[in-house]
């Protein structure tokens, strides 16, 4: 290692303006910077966030008593099929593209991604989806649920264009998807700092490459598939119609072929983000660096391999069922090893319970729940009771909501005073995490048990029978409470803009490389890259510091510690 | 290089913080373990077996292949119960017991290789022997048993597609098969007949299937439209129509009863209302239902025979012109 007392420069942010920053909503649709890329990204998903959620409170209110008549048959449909669709392809995936525009060319010392112009395309073509698809608001919106399954999916069945409209959502946001993907790995590959190794990447860095390798292998399979479908319904092609030597099961095969593989595209970088924030908030390295990174690649590879475990229910040999379902155990063991690891992680740190790390701990706690219900779900037989009940509801939430949106707000407080120079207010943060915990659970514990109770997903009424009535009303009481929880948040961010704490470059004493610049960045990041010598480079930072100087020297202002009083 | 051998000398001894911590602690932690385990496996199985069957288990009771699919999951959702108990237990545990306080310092640990194949062995054994437990318990669910003496007397069943097919037939062979169709909104059921019976002769219902108790019933499942899922939770799990496809399943009912279930796959606008319930009744009623209801379909047909004959010699005599 290198002699510690050769005169080194003490390392200092410097980063200046090479131009003064542009203004005005020209400058905006013309970026090409991955910062304002970055957070047009992230207001935009978060934007469809907040519609999806709309759309799921009208559902909730229509299923909160039997027999309720407050929405129609159809409408009902829709509002699944938009949901759905918003969450997944408008929400999820994107907002972790958002993330990464902004933090990974931090993260790895670089002074934007590969290709600027390209990721501004991503951008565009991503909005451009998300308009496409609620234009058919305005004629006839799909209801096929976000899986299009044909033959329902087909022009017999569905005849107005909802579904067209749905088709072209998978394209556009598939291109966008893609080009965001390919420039994040070229972006990883190419333009680490000096001395960071593949063992020195930081562990959301690590979650990205693997979603960028999932998207490139899953979403051609997808477009093929939607454009099958399109021709299918326009020029009588006859792919999926089994009268025409067509076959709808071919649909299912390809649409989860993509569709698995999406779920871990969608929790990956949550897992990313989770393996950030709880080393900084524990003061202690993050356990099992190479476990996790090394169980994020295999649950990659894996999740290739268990499609058909959404399809136990259809005709099936049995020799496909008992693939499918030891696959599907077999990508519970890497999942598990990572949650092992994050507990371990805490287990004997000192936790400092700030916003972040409370999403954190929360995203663990209720992650694993649905990582559980996963695994009765891989019992086939079991499967076979559950499948496309609420039982999966109750499931595919706590795996996207538990696990992908809390970290997407434990990572929305953790970088908040990075992106805009401010903190987040403290408190609020706390009660928004409350209300989102308690209503998360309270909405969608009970699901299993109206699954249990032999109720199907997708109905827009039920009967007064058995428990249903109670129950029901139950998960709409908790919708309520965490769409207060979720509003909160949003309260707290407009008002943290104008009146947040100002947080200097390095608030939290991080771990990772973004911490080493202003907040916000400016145009170009970092006038001087400082080598990398560690996973955890702001430490070495820091540590040089107080060795040259004498003393534990703060990067920047600390005011994170001191409470910010509404 | 790997991370740890970045790190300055300082952490390095940090680095056999493990061991350290495997002994001062070990006994203490074994006792917390051992006790956590103990009672998270008592809770468990005191769940699972007095579970109400619609809280916290699949509904069962109607046929054996349901019961075995509700003995499957409690055996599932004891595994589960423990693990989630350890799990969060040890988690809400660090998180009081490892809270930022003046002068604690965070042991530098970078992790633990035995623990990782430890816990990664762990996991794997578990999933293992689910596995192992679902193979043994396959067969009572996937395959149905004979119908019983006094059952309704049942032809042997020809089998649709060859000898690799996967439909499920008893022993001998013989069981009431019904093929069963799903159409928007509605299933319709058709009743085994004599060979070269046309298609209309055959007796047919919708909605509600009568069938005997004590019978082996084997179900051909197909749709005629979109894709339905067949599903009556307490005769069993639920298996989809799919137009093109013949999927199949099996129940056999010991008590008279009625069993309700309804279409689990999004079919449409009125996906929610289609419904379907399987009336089972003693194999002599049964008989004389199904004599009925083929009398009354043969009935039918001649009527309606009848009237098309009628109907054609009314075309054939030249209808007089009104004045
Ligand atoms: C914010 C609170 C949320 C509530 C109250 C909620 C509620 C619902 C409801 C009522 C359904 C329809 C169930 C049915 O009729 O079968 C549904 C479906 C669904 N939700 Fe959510 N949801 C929420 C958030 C999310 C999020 C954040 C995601 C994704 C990240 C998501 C993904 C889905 C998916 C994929 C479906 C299935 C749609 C389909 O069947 O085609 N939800 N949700
Ligand atoms: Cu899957
Ligand atoms: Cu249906």
């Amino acid at each position: 290692m290198a002699a510690v007392d050769t005169p080194v420069r003490i390392p200092e942010i410097t980063a200046h303006d090479v131009a003064p920053e542009a203004t005005g909503w020209v400058s905006w649709v013309t970026t090409t910077d991955h910062k304002r890329i970055g957070i047009m990204y992230l207001v935009t998903t978060f934007v469809f966030f907040l519609l999806g959620g709309v759309e799921a409170l009208l559902m909730r209110i229509q299923l909160g008593a039997p027999d309720n008549t407050f929405l129609t048959p159809s409408t009902y449909n829709a509002l699944f099929t938009l949901h759905g669709t918003t969450m997944v392809f408008l929400f999820v995936v994107p907002i972790m593209a958002g993330f990464a525009n902004y933090f990974l060319p931090l993260m790895i010392g670089a002074r934007d991604m590969a290709f600027p112009k390209l990721n501004a395309l991503s951008y565009w073509l991503l909005l451009a989806g998300g308009i496409v698809f609620y234009g058919s608001l305005f004629f006839s919106p799909p209801e096929a649920g976000w899986t299009s399954y044909a033959p329902l999916s087909s022009s017999a069945f569905s005849p107005t264009s909802g579904i067209d409209a749905w088709i072209f959502l998978i394209h556009l946001t598939g291109i966008s998807s893609l080009l965001g993907a390919i420039n994040f790995y070229a972006t990883i590959a190419n333009m680490r700092a000096p001395g960071m190794g593949w063992g020195r990447l930081p562990l959301f860095v690590w979650s990205i490459l693997v979603y960028a390798i999932l998207l490139i292998l899953a979403l051609p399979v997808i477009a093929g598939a939607v454009t099958l479908l399109l021709t299918d319904r326009h020029f009588g092609t006859g792919f999926f119609d089994q009268s025409q030597g067509g076959d709808p099961l071919l649909w299912q095969h390809l649409f989860w072929f993509f569709g698995h593989p999406e779920v871990y595209i969608m929790i990956l970088p949550g897992f990313g983000i989770i393996s950030e924030v709880l080393p900084v908030f524990a003061r202690k390295p993050i356990f099992g660096y190479k476990a996790i990174a090394a169980s994020t690649v295999t649950i990659a590879f894996l999740a290739m391999l268990v499609w058909a475990h959404h399809m136990f229910a259809t005709p099936s040999a049995t020799i496909v069922l008992v693939f499918f379902m030891i696959s599907s155990f077999l990508i519970a063991i890497p999942t598990g090893v990572k949650i092992f690891n994050w507990v371990a992680t805490l287990w004997r740190g000192t936790i400092e319970f700030k916003t972040p790390l409370i999403f954190s701990v929360g995203f663990i706690s209720v992650f694993l729940i649905g990582g559980i219900t996963g695994v009765f779900l891989a019992v086939f037989p079991v499967d076979w009771q559950l499948t496309d009940t609420y039982f999966v509801v109750a499931h595919l939430h706590y795996v996207l909501v538990g696990g992908s949106v809390f970290a997407i707000f434990a990572g929305i407080y953790y970088w908040f005073p990075k992106m805009t120079g401010r903190m987040l207010g403290e408190s609020m943060g706390k009660w928004s995490f409350g209300f989102m915990y308690i209503g998360f659970n309270v909405t969608f514990l009970i699901q299993h048990a109206i699954g249990l109770d032999g109720m199907p997903r997708r109905v827009y009424e039920y009967p007064d029978v058995g428990n249903l009535a109670i129950y029901n009303l139950i998960s709409t009481v908790g919708s309520f409470i965490l769409a207060i929880g979720i509003g909160l948040t949003v309260v707290n961010v407009v008002r943290s803009l104008k009146v947040g704490v100002k947080a200097g470059p390095d608030p939290w004493k991080a771990n990772t490389l973004e911490w080493f610049t202003p907040s916000p960045p400016p145009v170009n990041n970092f006038d001087i890259i400082p080598r990398v010598r560690s996973v955890e480079p702001m430490k070495d930072v820091r540590r040089q510091v107080a060795r040259q100087t004498g003393v534990a020297v703060e990067l920047g202002a600390d005011p994170a510690m001191s409470e910010p009083r509404a | 290089m790997t991370p740890e051998e970045g790190q300055g000398a300082d952490d390095r001894r940090m680095n056999r913080m493990p061991a350290a911590l495997a002994c001062a602690h070990a006994r203490t932690r074994r006792r917390v373990f051992t006790l956590a385990f103990a009672a998270a496996l008592l809770g468990g199985l005191a769940l699972a077996t007095g579970a109400s069957a619609d809280l916290l288990t699949p509904e069962s009771g109607g046929s054996s292949n349901a019961d075995d699919i509700d003995t499957l999951y409690k055996i599932v959702l004891a595994v589960a119960t423990v693990i989630f108990i350890g799990v969060e237990g040890v988690l809400v545990y660090s998180l009081v017991k490892f809270r930022a306080k003046k002068h604690a310092v965070a042991a530098q640990i970078r992790g633990n290789t035995r623990l990782e194949i430890g816990w990664t062995l762990g996991a794997t054994v578990v999933l293992v022997v689910l596995a192992v437990v679902t193979f043994a318990m396959l067969g009572g669910i996937r395959t149905p048993p004979n119908s019983d003496k006094d059952g309704f007397a049942t032809p042997v069943v020809d089998n649709i597609r060859g000898a690799s097919a996967f439909q499920p037939r008893p022993p001998n062979g013989r069981s009431l098969n019904i093929k069963v169709n799903g159409q928007r909104y509605s299933w319709r059921y058709t009743y085994p007949a004599k060979a070269n019976v046309p298609e209309q002769q055959k007796v047919a219902a919708y909605v509600e299937m009568v069938v005997p108790t004590k019978t082996t019933v084997t179900l051909d499942i197909d749709a005629q439209d979109v894709a339905h899922s067949w599903w009556i939770p307490a005769l069993g799990g639920k298996f989809d129509a799919v137009p093109g496809h013949t999927n199949f399943t099996w129940f056999k009912i010991d008590k008279p009863g009625v069993y309700r279930g309804q279409c689990a796959e999004l079919c449409g606008r009125n996906h929610a209302d289609m419904v379907a319930q399987v009336r089972a009744v003693e194999p002599a009623e049964f008989k004389t239902w199904l004599e009925a209801k083929k009398r009354e379909i043969d009935e039918n047909n001649a009527g309606a025979l009848k009237r098309r004959e009628a109907d054609a010699k009314a075309a054939a005599t030249p209808a007089k012109e009104a004045p």
